[in-house]
């Protein structure tokens, strides 16, 4: 979103011209004379939005657009225009606090994040100076750090290799060099670019050479695998593509804002209608005659001279401005801190570090903590996310007969037979079949070889890389499909050597040397889901050869040669394997004249290049031969079923989105236990749509229908057999649904007359009543589209997605919760998430612990927030009655000042970032307990309701206790008597402890930092008290406290109502949540209901495992029950039942 | 309270100190392992239960049960007579008074006012005036006062805070001490007297000093220029406030007690909290261990009525009271803590049959496994 608005405001500045002129070396070329220079920036980054000079200005002004910031600020102006009861003071003070802490906070978040990416960049490249200016030439080394996008060579901010290419013809010597680059203007995309170099030679023709994505280098990349190459610089400073990226920051908001904001809404109306009353009352009061203006206290010449009007409505300010503590200043920067500083935990948690990518968790965003704790849907990956993305090649298969490799039964050529086709046992396809097959895929792939570490002193081996000892070299490419494939065919005996020049070098079974001329090579891209390349032989037979998924491979291939086939393809994706098909063409030399014309003229374009290439690629991978068929093993990432379980534990529903092949897909699910045994598939796939032989929209609302029956329908009707109570145990039906992109296209894009919405909601209902869900064959666009779907339903349930290629990134900023799982294929996926980890293991902790316990304390954070505002104003409200709505303060001005920035915000900031209400232990073993906190269940109305009654019921004790005690005022030994500050005072103790020691109470976890700043914020205020009434303060106008506070203390009254006072105010609490406890014996077991279920259900902490975490657990246990039970006395839980779309 | 120490185990926490020392470890982005950023600090957990929270019922109930009895008691023990002397009855003696009061009257208009007491005070015991339906804690009247004056301030003397208005100037001098609180000073005189058993009457001795708080008199309150004890000189070129029959440094003879540091006034300007309420205005001490203070019988209170509050239906009231350790008279405090003790112990009660009664169906559950 934000992103597009900064390409449309880039756009409208740069719409006058649509592409760029570079003289490369700022040479003009012989033959043109006019040399414009244009205005490019420099090479500096302003990576943020402000700058020395405007950062007051625009910071303040950027804060004061939240409308929590202006409503304070609005309430200061009013305090220093109006005559109000409270000093500017009161409410400046908290104010400039919020906005200093904020502004730290921004300026540090953004210019340390980007300090930190800068400044290690900058740092490598020493050598290139900061000012580079657009079209100089320069010169990079290996392993240097590119200063700005320049055409050539290697990279793209992802850390993985990337093959980039010199453009052709440019090998010439730099001083004779003479060209211009016309290119597009800046644009974020990392992965296109489109431009043209003119190299004019003496006195020739100009060439015309494309540039492609494949030609640029991007700001931050690192050279490998070349020793030095010249670039040019295209795009600099603000304008290379990697600081058009830096717009990260998310957008996404999480529910328990919303709920802040609907709370915050309720405060302010009960914040208006107290100075609504209080107004109305005033008045009424005032009419009495003795009342208004008494002999004592007569009104100044100014305010008998006032429009009544105007005069009601500056009381009604007043008042605003005297209640106006009732809606937190505070909390908005507590729950700033409270995230920025919480997410901290989850990059320190070790259990996140993963010793292979030797990282540990990411967090970009600190906005979306508390979300982790709410998460309903999951939307997983597949491959590199539920596997590891580690290929491993598994057999082949050529011509329709089946080659399995084992390393131990290897016969000399190479090969082994063990089972094919039964009738087809120990057949071997034809010599010449299995050549060419394995030349195949020895040429198809994009794989570079990097030689051995001795050579060049590079002992770096990328993840991609697979290293090979005995050969001393590695290849590197950037799909591990290929890596595999051709290490695969290594294995074969065909062993690919590299590139030289334009020439593919290769090594035969004979151990011959082969060299092919590489002429094109049409790259693989998610649509086409193949990849070609064309050759020549040393023959001089132009050949192309294709690899790809099977559903893009077979259609353009002979029917006869995909029957032979196809069924080991199916039988490979069954058990789970990753297939390919290798087809191949022999092209002539018109044809290939023709073709090669066309991709030249296509590259070139400046405008819809990528449609031109789509239309000549599809037009050349036409008619080929089906040789064979891959099968390459993904296996499961570690811990990947126990997760899943964990997840269906925590009773989140997991969709599956693959691009794979349905039978891979499904038996991926199967392994990772998203379906069981007993689970009911329910299939939405092409097939099933084609059985029959009907139109396949009759058919798809048959089987919807029958779906919804089974799966929605008849599921309620057992709930009711069973009644409420059992309707959750676990002897209901289970129900797993599978549905391809095909027909998931056909159900969201359905004709738009009345039955697509119905469509529409008819599927939507039974996949949420699905446990599992598998989405196979799908587009990237198509996972963003389920995820909207799933996250706009009604009930709004929180998704997360969790991917880890580029081809999740939508679906990764679609979902609420996006998180990146640091995997081989890029870090596009991470820098497009919110939280990243190493592997999907760790979702686990993330989910069930970090998720869990930053819901707790933010939930609990907030509710206390506006809780201990509420008894904080009430009396304050209240006292307007005995003063005769005069808006006389009941607290001193340092103590409204200081109650909710220093008195009593530090316990509550710790409790938010330490709490442990159940251990961590516990929550990792009993998924069960996410459920607990489903739905926001801390802090919907019903909780909400009950802060909102303790707070009355708080206020109301403090006020009516401290009055009733000054019924006689003399309440000092002596006899004297004690004033209206005393008054206030009192109360305000009592206030201060109450708040201070509920927190206490509902602290389940004490840490030396919890004692320090609990124990602490009273003593402070006690310290405060004495120092603040124990001064004649110079400069002051009102000496109002002077030795209130010590005078008090010397009553023992006082003391007594204090004491009293606070234990009336806590017991309510106490009682309430003695009475929640689990009485009996069934405190030990879960009672939440258990809808979906894991296969075997732990029975809570049954088992200590080891004689020393017995008693630890058994601690946690109370814990536990005590919470469990807690959170089903919240009044509207519902167990997450069938949700219905929204019409 | 259930608790327990549970001190995590801080397994790896050496090896993560030594390997961050280590040169490797400084590259490595492992994270710490220290038992904070685990979140593995040693915390103590305590959780209520009714098992844990019941004894704290029973002590907080034979706690506080004992205390409100001792309170309740003493408050009763406390002597205390009050006597309304506004005088809207016509029968009452000071109905002419409360009739014909002005401002500019210059002579006083004095009534008595004849009461008995049915019990002698033992103790000291302790004169207050009170005024009910009188807003001292209203806004405009509590600002309406300059600290900095009234402590002696020369340049606050000569020019008030703005918060005095409309009782900063009066014939374009500077009123001292200004303000509306200074300015409605209290100033009925109350004297008493004890008529004897032969009819004679005889002067009850009221102590003027020790009424006021002692940072009050000493500290915040001070007259201007130092200890120049000629307030008249001092007080030169202010003007006094307009409802006030004499200056302030005619306020006392006593030098000690004159000009600011008045106790009546200083006791008048700390402002009440509630709209009816009492003031301290004088001591009458015990001297003699063999007589009461104040005997059983007849007294006479002599008022100099100079105060009005009828026009805002006011109410002025004396009384006479002991005071013990807890202060005046207050039955609250005494009846909130014995409700509150046996609110708790009823709970505890409760709590312990429940204990009991889930106690046992847990034991009997367990016997037939």
């Amino acid at each position: 979103m934000f992103r597009r608005c900064f390409n449309r405001w880039c756009g409208g500045d740069e719409n006058r011209v649509d592409s760029r002129t570079i003289y490369v070396g700022h040479r003009r070329c012989p033959g043109t004379n006019t040399y414009l220079p244009l205005k490019f920036c420099d090479n500096r980054i302003i990576s943020s939005k402000y700058t020395v000079w405007n950062f007051l200005p625009k910071n303040l002004f950027e804060q004061f657009r939240r409308i929590a910031n202006f409503y304070f600020l609005i309430i200061f102006l009013v305090q220093v225009i109006v005559d109000t009861p409270t000093s500017p003071v009161t409410s400046g003070l908290p104010l400039f606090f919020v906005i200093t802490v904020t502004a730290i906070k921004q300026v540090g978040d953004e210019e340390w994040m980007m300090w930190i990416t800068e400044t290690s960049l900058q740092m490598r490249m020493n050598t290139i100076p900061a000012h580079l200016i657009l079209g100089l030439v320069c010169r990079s080394t290996e392993d240097e750090t590119f200063p700005g996008c320049s055409i050539q060579a290697s990279l793209d901010g992802e850390s993985n290799h990337k093959t980039h290419f010199t453009v052709a013809d440019t090998e010439k010597h730099l001083d004779s060099f003479y060209a211009t680059i016309e290119c597009e203007q800046p644009q974020p995309d990392l992965y296109k670019f489109v431009g043209r170099m003119h190299i004019t030679k003496d006195g020739l023709e100009p060439i015309v050479r494309s540039l492609g994505p494949e030609n640029l280098l991007l700001k931050g990349a690192t050279l490998k695998n070349t020793k030095k190459i010249y670039g040019v610089a295209v795009y600099t400073g603000m304008e290379t593509k990697m600081a058009l990226n830096y717009q990260g920051k998310s957008q996404k908001r999480s529910a328990v804002e919303k709920s802040i904001n609907a709370f915050l809404i309720v405060y302010l109306c009960i914040l208006i209608s107290k100075a609504l009353v209080c107004t109305t009352l005033k008045y009424v009061w005032q009419s009495h005659p003795g009342h208004d203006e008494p002999w004592y206290n007569q009104k100044t010449q100014k305010e008998k001279d006032t429009n009544k009007f105007l005069k009601m409505f500056t009381d009604f300010l007043s008042f605003m401005v005297l209640f106006n503590f009732i809606i937190p200043v505070s909390m908005y920067v507590t729950v700033e801190m409270q995230k920025f500083l919480g997410s901290f935990f989850i990059s320190w948690d070790k259990d996140f570090f993963d010793p292979e990518i030797q990282e540990g968790a990411l967090v970009n965003t600190s906005d979306l903590n508390e979300e982790l704790g709410q998460v309903e849907y999951v939307f997983t990956d597949k491959t590199g996310t539920l596997t590891q993305n580690n290929m491993e090649f598994i057999e082949c298969c050529i011509d329709g007969y089946q080659y399995n490799y084992r390393d131990s039964r290897t016969e000399l050529d190479g090969f082994c037979v063990t089972d094919g086709p039964v009738s087809k046992l120990q057949e071997k396809a034809g010599k010449e079949k299995e050549e060419l097959f394995l030349r195949a895929l020895c040429l198809c792939h994009t794989v570079q070889v990097k030689e051995g570490t001795e050579l060049h002193g590079m002992d770096e081996v990328d993840g991609i890389g697979a290293s090979d000892d005995a050969e001393q070299c590695c290849y590197i490419a950037s799909s591990p499909d290929e890596v595999a494939l051709v290490k695969g065919a290594k294995k074969y005996g065909f062993m690919f050597l590299g590139m030289e020049g334009k020439h593919m070098k290769m090594q035969n079974r004979n151990k011959d040397v082969e060299q092919y001329e590489l002429l094109h090579v049409l790259n693989f891209d998610p649509v086409r889901r193949r990849m070609s390349v064309i050759v020549k032989t040393k023959s001089g037979e132009t050949l192309l050869f294709c690899k790809g998924a099977d559903s893009s491979v077979f259609p353009r291939v002979q029917a006869e040669e995909v029957e032979r086939i196809r069924m080991h393809v199916e039988r490979n994706a069954m058990e789970g394997y990753r297939t390919l098909c290798v087809a191949y063409k022999s092209l002539s030399s018109e044809e290939f004249e023709q073709t090669d014309a066309a991709l030249q003229d296509a590259r070139l374009a400046l405008q819809d290049r990528e449609e031109r290439l789509a239309q000549v690629y599809d037009q050349v991978e036409a008619g080929m031969h089906l040789i064979g068929a891959t099968a390459v093993e993904d296996r499961l990432q570690e811990e990947a079923a126990e997760t899943m379980e964990a997840l269906h534990g925590a009773g989140m529903k997991v969709w599956v989105l693959t691009g794979d092949k349905m039978e891979t897909a499904k038996s991926t699910c199967y392994a990772c236990r998203l379906f069981l045994k007993r689970t009911e598939l329910l299939e939405l796939t092409v097939r099933t749509l084609e059985e029959g032989g009907r139109p396949k929209e009759e058919k798809l609302h048959e089987l919807l229908l029958d779906y919804h029956k089974r799966a929605v329908q008849d599921r309620h009707k057992d709930k009711d057999k069973e009644g409420v109570t059992r309707s959750w145990s676990s002897g209901f039906r289970e129900f797993g649904f599978i549905v391809d992109g095909a027909t998931l296209s056909l159900v969201l894009n359905a004709s738009p007359d009345a039955s697509a919405s119905r469509y529409k909601s008819l599927f939507l209902q039974i996949c949420q009543n699905c446990t599992a869900v598998l989405c196979c064959r799908m587009a990237p666009l198509q996972k963003a589209q389920i995820v909207k779907m799933v996250k706009n339903s009604k009930g709004s349930p929180i998704t997360l997605s969790i991917g880890d290629g580029a081809n999740d990134v939508s679906m990764i900023l679609e979902a609420h919760v996006g998180i990146g799982v640091k995997g081989k294929e890029g870090r596009q996926a991470v820098r497009n998430s919110d939280y990243a980890i190493p592997k999907l293991k760790h979702l686990k902790k993330l989910l069930l612990v970090h998720g869990h316990l930053y819901y707790v304390r933010i939930a609990h954070l907030v509710q206390y927030f506006f809780y201990k505002n509420l008894c904080f104003i009430l009396p304050q409200f209240l006292y307007q009655f005995f003063c005769g709505f005069s808006q006389q303060p009941l607290y001193d001005a340092a103590y409204l000042t200081m109650y909710n920035i220093c008195f009593t915000s530090m316990p509550i900031v710790a409790y938010s970032l330490l709490e442990q209400h159940i251990c961590i232990e516990s929550l990792l073993e009993n998924a069960s307990l996410y459920r607990g906190i489903a739905k926001n269940a801390m802090l919907r109305w019903g909780p909400f309701l009950y802060w909102t009654l303790l707070g009355l019921f708080e206020g109301l004790v403090f006020f009516f206790g401290v009055y009733q005690l000054f019924w006689n005022p003399a309440l000092a030994d002596n006899g004297q008597v004690f004033g209206n500050w005393t008054f206030g005072t009192i109360v305000f103790t009592v206030l201060v402890f109450t708040v201070t020691l509920k927190l206490a109470m509902d602290t389940r976890h004490w840490t030396w930092v919890n004692h320090f700043v609990i124990w602490g914020s009273l003593a402070f205020y006690i310290f405060f008290s004495f120092f603040w009434g124990g001064i004649i303060w110079p400069f002051m106008q009102q000496q109002r406290l002077y030795f209130v506070f010590a005078n008090m203390l010397s009553s023992v009254s006082a003391w007594l109502i204090i004491i009293l006072l606070i234990v009336v105010s806590l017991l309510p609490d106490i009682v309430i949540g003695v009475f929640r406890q689990p009485q009996g014996p069934d405190r030990q077991q879960v009672p939440g209901p258990d809808p979906a279920g894991c296969e075997t259900r732990t029975p809570l902490l049954s088992e200590a495992t080891s004689a020393g975490a017995t008693e630890q657990t058994s601690q946690c246990t109370r814990i536990l029950s005590t919470f469990q039970y807690k959170q089903n006395l919240i009044p509207d839980w519902r167990p997450p039942g069938p949700l219905l779309i929204e019409s | 309270m259930a608790s327990s120490y549970n001190a995590k185990e801080e397994d790896g926490q050496l090896s993560g100190a030594a390997g961050s020392g280590g040169v490797g470890a400084g590259k490595s982005k492992k994270p710490d392992n220290t038992a904070f950023k685990q979140q593995r600090l040693p915390a103590w957990q305590p959780i209520l239960t009714a098992g844990t929270v019941l004894p704290a019922f029973f002590v907080i109930g034979l706690i506080f049960i004992p205390i409100g009895i001792g309170l309740f008691v003493t408050s009763n023990n406390i002597k205390e007579f009050e006597i309304d002397y506004t005088g809207i009855d016509p029968a009452s003696p000071c109905y002419n008074c409360s009739q014909t009061l002005t401002w500019n009257s210059t002579k006083p208009c004095v009534c008595k006012v004849p009461f008995t007491l049915e019990q002698s005070f033992e103790s000291d015991v302790f004169m207050y005036y009170g005024l009910s339906n009188f807003y001292q804690n209203h806004r405009r009247y509590v600002k309406s006062r300059d600290d900095s004056q009234l402590n002696g301030d020369a340049s606050s003397l000569t020019s008030p805070s703005k918060e005095c208005e409309p009782y900063r100037t009066s014939d374009n001098k500077p009123i001292a001490p200004c303000g509306a609180i200074a300015n409605s000073l209290f100033n009925d005189t109350l004297t008493l007297y004890y008529i004897n058993p032969n009819g004679t009457e005889s002067l009850v001795p009221l102590q003027k000093k020790g009424i006021a708080w002692w940072t009050d008199k000493n500290v915040k309150f001070r007259n201007p220029g130092g200890n120049n004890f000629n307030l008249t000189a001092v007080f030169q070129g202010t003007s006094k406030p307009v409802n006030w029959q004499k200056p302030v440094y005619e306020l006392d003879t006593d030098p000690e007690n004159n000009g600011f540091i008045n106790e009546d006034f200083i006791v008048w300007m700390r402002t009440a909290a509630l709209p009816t309420f009492r003031k301290l205005y004088r001591l009458i001490e015990k001297k003699n261990n063999m007589i009461p203070t104040l005997q059983r019988g007849n007294y006479t209170l002599d008022i100099t009525y100079n105060y009005p509050v009828r026009r805002f239906d006011g109410r002025k009231r004396m009384i006479l009271s002991t005071i013990s350790w807890m202060g005046g008279k207050n039955p609250f405090l005494g009846i909130a803590y014995i409700t509150v003790g046996s609110v708790c112990f009823f709970l505890g009660v409760v709590l312990l049959i429940i204990h009991q009664k889930y106690g046992n169906r847990n034991n009997s559950a367990e016997i037939p496994n």
